[in-house]
């Protein structure tokens, strides 16, 4: 706790402005670099071990508890990893692009830090989605890839998200580059609902929604060892997020007497 | 239980390249994040020592 003592002045100092700006409203001042930098580095172990626990159960209902699958045997275990890997990377380009708006409109550092933030971990969802995705398709199409619409909207979604990345690294001045990587994001969510309804609005080999309005397509067992991984790898992608938050936060900052100030005393 | 050994177990019911392919290759993933997260740490650590001893030579 020593280290984050140092902080406290420069913090309440914010935490003034910014309570005085946003007529009192408390939450609102974690939405400073300085005050939410301490919360996260605090809240990334405890996730870490909740992603580690949740693992646990969930590999166990879906690798031990649950039975074979009537007409694709143990191919279809794979539904364990890649569901809730393609969930997570339609979610965190959401959040990106919501967090990346949010920035453009109110300019506010924080958010658009937050949006280079998760680019990485969605790119690398999506990139499992679509490995497991044909291992998936290898033994049960006969084919590593088809060019269906499912399939190939989430490509363009690993293409968005290396867009994204590409564009930011590629302009020297932050600012300028969150408010280009902003535009992109924005411009590319249009993709996500396309890729969920991709397999309702064309025909396609991909399998329908394992989840939707009318109940899961699926025995219990195995609903809730995909629910459980889902929660498990959420949990781990906020952690990753989160960790890279801090970085990009001191990099940005360093200029900043908090963070020279966290510095020293983290290195006490 | 559905599984009669530990040997049929890792047999996946011949799915094993497929089925190990798709847990591995995520467990791979979060490794490599991992760990450039951890030289990513070490680079915003060197940037801000850079900082401060920037602003001490100017004194």
């Amino acid at each position: 706790m020593t280290h984050l003592e140092g902080t406290t002045v420069s913090a309440s100092h914010t935490l003034h402005t910014v309570r005085h700006a946003g007529g009192g409203k408390r939450w609102l001042r974690y939405a400073a670099p300085q005050s939410f930098f301490p919360l996260a580095g605090r809240a990334i172990p405890w996730l870490l071990g909740a992603a580690l626990l949740l693992a646990a159960v969930g590999l166990y209902l879906g690798l031990v508890a649950a039975p074979p699958d009537r007409q694709q045997g143990d191919a279809y275990r794979i539904i364990f990893v890649h569901v809730p890997a393609a969930w997570l990377s339609m979610v965190i380009y959401v959040a990106m692009a919501i967090w990346a708006g949010v920035g453009l409109v109110f300019n506010t550092r924080l958010s658009s830090m937050m949006a280079s933030a998760l680019a990485p971990t969605g790119a690398m969802f999506t990139v499992l989605a679509l490995w497991t995705g044909a291992l998936w398709g290898r033994p049960t199409w006969g084919a590593w890839w088809v060019w269906d619409a499912r399939l190939t909207s989430e490509l363009l979604l690993l293409f968005l998200y290396l867009g994204f990345m590409a564009l930011q690294a590629a302009l020297d001045d932050s600012r300028r580059a969150d408010r280009a990587g902003a535009v992109l994001a924005l411009v590319g969510v249009v993709n996500v609902p396309v890729i969920y309804f991709s397999v309702q609005w064309w025909n396609t080999l991909h399998q329908g929604s394992s989840l939707s309005a009318r109940g899961a397509s699926m025995a219990p067992v195995m609903l809730h060892g995909m629910l459980v991984m889902t929660l498990a790898l959420w949990a781990y992608a906020i952690a990753a997020v989160l960790q890279r938050l801090r970085c990009i936060v001191l990099e940005r900052e360093r200029h900043t007497d908090w963070v020279r100030q966290f510095y020293v005393e983290s290195k006490r | 239980m559905n599984w009669n050994s530990w040997n049929d177990f890792l047999a996946m019911g011949g799915y094993a390249p497929y089925v190990w392919g798709s847990f591995g290759v995520v467990l791979a993933a979060i490794g490599v994040e991992q760990l450039i997260l951890a030289l990513q740490r070490e680079d915003a650590g060197t940037a801000v020592r850079l900082e401060i001893l920037r602003l001490r030579g100017k004194r």
